[in-house]
């Protein structure tokens, strides 16, 4: 019924080319048209940031973003964070800290902590818990999350 | 040979007390773990829900037709299309409704090939209603004439709970002061990251499985079958990983059947998962409740009596709110000495929504008035509020009136530990003093205590959770436990306990707990009962198993099994540690021996507590604890902004296991009632709630939350598993009135009805200085 259109972007660092409706989002294209179930719908408004990406180096809210401006571009989920399978320092780090409970927000969480650290590896805490503002967690109540993301700023700045 | 040599001898340690990461970590952190609202199943069809959108009306007609004719649409049903049977508390409720009651009432539903075409077919639904004029608050509710809402109860009164205790009469007029204050508790609700969701299936023997976030798998049989007509024995559950749960799914709401119904009608798998704003609007809400509270004392500061009279909105149905009153009463009658106790809890049924089951259970809302009045009766008497509440503290081995025994207690312990650690006192006078001076910004602090159920609650006739516990050839454990996982970390807690008795390694440890044809009864997630009650029947599982291999170990290495001991992967001397043998090797001749064995325990564990009668007297919990919160703030007079800087929290946990898990569920109990005291408001005008989004609703996140300084005293519970208490629910039932107290000590301001918003207290501040 809807019109489709044909997309080709990089996503987790491989090529994709397929036809999308255009009236779908980002998040809708992941979730439903490609199986990435990592990145989550928790409010479809911009609002809870667990449906956060990375687009061209920088974190969206994919809920907000229709699939066909994903063209050309550069794109990163949660799935696309571990290297040769094994987890990312950011996400080791939230595993070992206890950020973890039900952990439906937590991909989002991540996504947006590393892109916090990778834009500035000597992120104060106050830079980190302004910089996670818009992703919401109902069960950690944010410490273990701060810790978590603070043990990866402090290893960056050791090494 | 180093390593033999290593493990010639393996000294006796201890995880009790470590910090055991959560075993499902991993998977969730790389996101891949499937949640149920990820999941989809072949031939599954999408099931969406018509709801009212208004508050009280009789439906005169629905017409379907061109929903029914929509391609992709299977099945279109209404009230007519179903049998008349009940769900609800006491079956005020329907899967669908022939009348609406509630904004959230459902009215169709849809089956569908996608979520676009449901939500397409919805649209296409027509409802001819006419309007009934409403009830919106219980106060409207009880007035002579109001509108009726459940025909079976034309009086609008739902459920009631009385307690009373001594002469009331005698102990005011020996009171040297009286408090008579009333508190209204608001509407919050959940606000589960995983929005709802139920995929139901239906096999060709008429069995239903049905996928579900549920936190009590074993009585939602019971509760789900009487709304479908079928046998709970028909029923599987199955429980894929939830993105929260907090009490939300504590209990069946219609959209559970209504995906039960729609996959049996159709004959195939039905998912329905609620996008946010529905999740809002037909999710269960806290128990709001107008709290009319008397507090009397002497003036030697001995406390005489309390007199709760408290009036709910019950909402249109009955879910679990309006029996909060059963932990209410609780705190009224058993926080401090409380000689004389006179508690009534009525709910009324309105328009407006219904609520559940929410973490701390009725005692957030009582703790708001009783933290409170404690504090005012201390300033009334001139009298430090430490020395005061130490001076009616109970100590371990007294009774409460309504027989909460209370066997350690280390209430005084918490007090005192709290307010020297945030030197309480001596910030407190000094912020007092400073409140009358000129400037922008005030420091306030502020404690709050609060008792809550720490061995489970025998709201039920049975607490228990069964266990099953076997051990293959390679010395790997699977435990099959009745107890559910729904985010707070059960299944790293059972694999330390079961670690901590079989010698083996947590991650040696496999826990199945998500699906009722396996697991064996237990009453659920709720209560801060799980690591007491499944971690309590994880260690009787584990001690048997041990039982077992030293047995067979004892035989073979002609040592009696008092001398040995399991440590690190192998059998060992208890004195010395000497290697005996390994552990694989000897489950492995266990069933090549003469007498062959497996090892396949299985335990029953039932606290020794006793039912909630009708009376409520009786010793419900197992065990029970108390924590003190003390708040630190600034409240900007200007803006009437209150910034939470600090919390320095004590509680009485029995004795930590998880220590990263424990800590996990303050913060984050502290989290949930900073939003409850600051910001989180459900905003209703005529039964219609007009904030269903994150915009509007404000939960907290990362900059609202305080340095968290936690003091944890351990009482070693001669009940609970090591000796720990059940945890969860105190720190979010302690912090919204430590926080009411702080801002009274700031502004001179009391705040009776919260949440503390900008608006509401700037306006506070204002009219202050117009006096």
């Amino acid at each position: 019924m809807s019109v489709k259109t044909e997309l080709t972007f990089t996503l987790n660092g491989r090529p994709v080319t397929l036809e999308v409706p255009v009236e779908m989002t980002a998040l809708a294209l992941l979730r439903d048209g490609l199986d990435l179930k990592g990145t989550k719908y928790a409010c479809g408004e911009g609002e809870c940031g667990a449906c956060t990406i990375e687009v061209d180096g920088v974190t969206v809210n994919s809920c907000l973003m229709m699939a066909v401006d994903l063209q050309g571009r550069e794109v990163m989920t949660i799935e696309g964070l571990q290297t040769n399978n094994a987890l990312h320092p950011m996400q080791q780090s939230f595993v070992d800290h206890g950020a973890v409970q039900c952990g439906f927000c937590m991909p989002g969480m991540i996504m947006q902590a590393n892109y916090l650290v990778k834009k500035n590896p000597d992120l104060t805490r106050e830079e980190m818990t302004r910089g996670l503002e818009g992703n919401v967690c109902r069960c950690t109540g944010y410490s273990k999350v701060l810790d978590a993301v603070a043990a990866v700023v402090g290893a960056k700045q050791e090494a | 040979m180093s390593e033999q040599v290593a493990f010639q001898h393996i000294e006796k340690s201890s995880l009790i007390g470590q910090r055991i990461k959560k075993p499902d970590a991993p998977a969730k952190a790389i996101g891949k773990t499937r949640y149920i609202n990820d999941m989809v199943l072949p031939q599954m069809l999408y099931g969406k829900i018509l709801h009212a959108g208004r508050p009280h009306a009789e439906i005169i007609d629905i017409d379907i037709s061109a929903a029914s004719s929509l391609p992709g649409v299977h099945l279109v049903i209404t009230a007519k299309d179903i049998p008349d049977l009940k769900l609800g508390f006491v079956k005020d409720n329907a899967p669908l409704k022939d009348k609406v009651r509630c904004e959230r009432d459902e009215v169709a539903a849809v089956a569908a090939e996608s979520e676009a075409i449901a939500a397409e077919a919805i649209k296409l639904i027509r409802v001819t209603y006419k309007d009934l004029p409403g009830v919106f608050s219980a106060e409207d509710g009880l007035k002579d004439g109001a509108p009726v809402i459940q025909e079976r109860f034309p009086d609008n009164k739902s459920l009631k709970f009385e307690f009373h205790h001594g002469d009331l009469a005698g102990a005011e007029a020996g009171s040297d002061i009286v408090l008579d204050d009333v508190f209204n508790v608001h509407y919050v609700t959940h606000c589960c990251m995983g929005t709802s969701c139920a995929i139901a299936d239906f096999d060709h023997n008429g069995k239903l499985t049905i996928y579900s976030q549920t936190q009590y798998p074993y009585n939602y049989k019971m509760d789900l079958a009487p709304a479908l007509g079928i046998d709970p024995g028909d029923i599987r559950v199955i429980q894929p990983p939830t993105g929260g749960s907090f009490g939300a799914k504590l209990d069946v709401y219609p959209f559970e059947p209504v995906a039960a119904i729609l996959a049996q009608k159709t004959g195939r798998p039905v998912k329905i998962l609620f996008d946010r704003q529905e999740e809002f609007i037909n999710s269960p809400t806290r128990q709001p409740a107008r709290i009319h509270l008397r507090s009397g004392c002497t003036k030697d500061g001995i406390l005489t009596f309390r007199a709760a009279d408290v009036l709910m909105d019950n909402g249109a149905y009955t879910s679990w709110g309006p029996t909060v009153p059963v932990i209410m009463m609780r705190t009224t009658s058993g926080h401090y000495r409380v000689p004389v106790v006179d508690f009534t809890g009525q709910a009324v049924y309105s328009n407006n929504a219904y609520a559940g089951s929410f973490r701390g259970y009725g005692n957030v809302q009582m703790t708001y008035a009783t933290a409170q009045h404690m504090d005012m009766l201390a300033e009334k008497l001139d009298m430090d509020p430490i020395e005061f509440r130490l001076k009616n503290a109970q100590k371990s081995g007294e009774t409460t009136p309504q027989k909460s025994f209370l066997r350690e207690c280390a209430l005084a312990e918490c007090l005192t530990t709290a307010a020297d650690a945030a030197d309480y006192v001596a910030k407190l006078k000094k912020y007092t003093d400073e409140r009358s001076e000129e400037g922008r910004y005030k420091r306030g602090i502020g404690l709050a205590s609060s008792i809550h159920n720490a061995g489970g609650a025998k709201i039920h006739k049975s607490d228990g959770c069964g266990t099953i516990l076997k051990m293959d050839d390679y010395a790997r454990v699977t435990v099959i436990t009745g107890a559910s996982e729904i985010g707070q970390g059960i299944d790293a807690v059972i694999g330390q306990i079961v670690s901590e008795e079989l010698g083996v390694p947590p991650e040696h440890v496999t826990l199945v707990n998500n699906d009722s044809d396996l697991g064996p009864w237990d009453v659920g997630v709720h209560a801060s009962r799980t690591t007491f009650i499944a971690g309590n029947g994880a260690r009787r599982a584990a001690i048997k198993a041990k039982e077992q291999i030293l047995a067979a170990a004892s035989k073979q290495a002609n040592v009696s099994a008092e001398e040995l001991d399991l440590r690190g992967g192998y059998v060992v001397q208890d004195k010395d540690g000497a290697v005996v043998t390994r552990l694989d090797k000897m489950l492995r001749q266990m069933h090549f021996q003469p007498e062959p064995d497996v090892v396949m325990v299985s335990d029953y564990y039932e606290p020794n507590s006793e039912p909630e009668g009708r009376d409520h007297i009786s010793d419900h919990s197992a065990a029970y604890a108390h924590a003190v919160h003390i708040a630190e703030v600034v409240v900007d007079t200007f803006t009437g902004e209150v910034k939470l800087e600090k919390i320095t929290m004590a509680q009485d946990v029995g004795r930590v296991i998880n220590r990263m898990g424990l800590e996990a569920q303050m913060e984050g109990g502290v989290a949930f009632g900073i939003g409850f005291a600051l910001s989180e408001e459900m905003l209703f005008e005529q039964g219609r709630l007009k904030n269903p989004n994150f915009r509007d609703y404000k939960v907290p996140t990362a900059p609202e939350m305080p340095e968290i300084e936690m003091h944890f005293i351990e009482s070693d519970c001669a009940e609970g598993p090591y000796g720990a208490k059940g945890i969860a629910e105190l720190p979010t039932i302690v912090i919204a009135p430590a926080i009411a107290n702080a801002v009274y000590n700031a502004t001179g301001i009391r705040f009776f009805n919260p949440p503390m918003t900008p608006e509401k207290v700037a306006r506070a501040i204002w009219e202050k200085t117009q006096q």
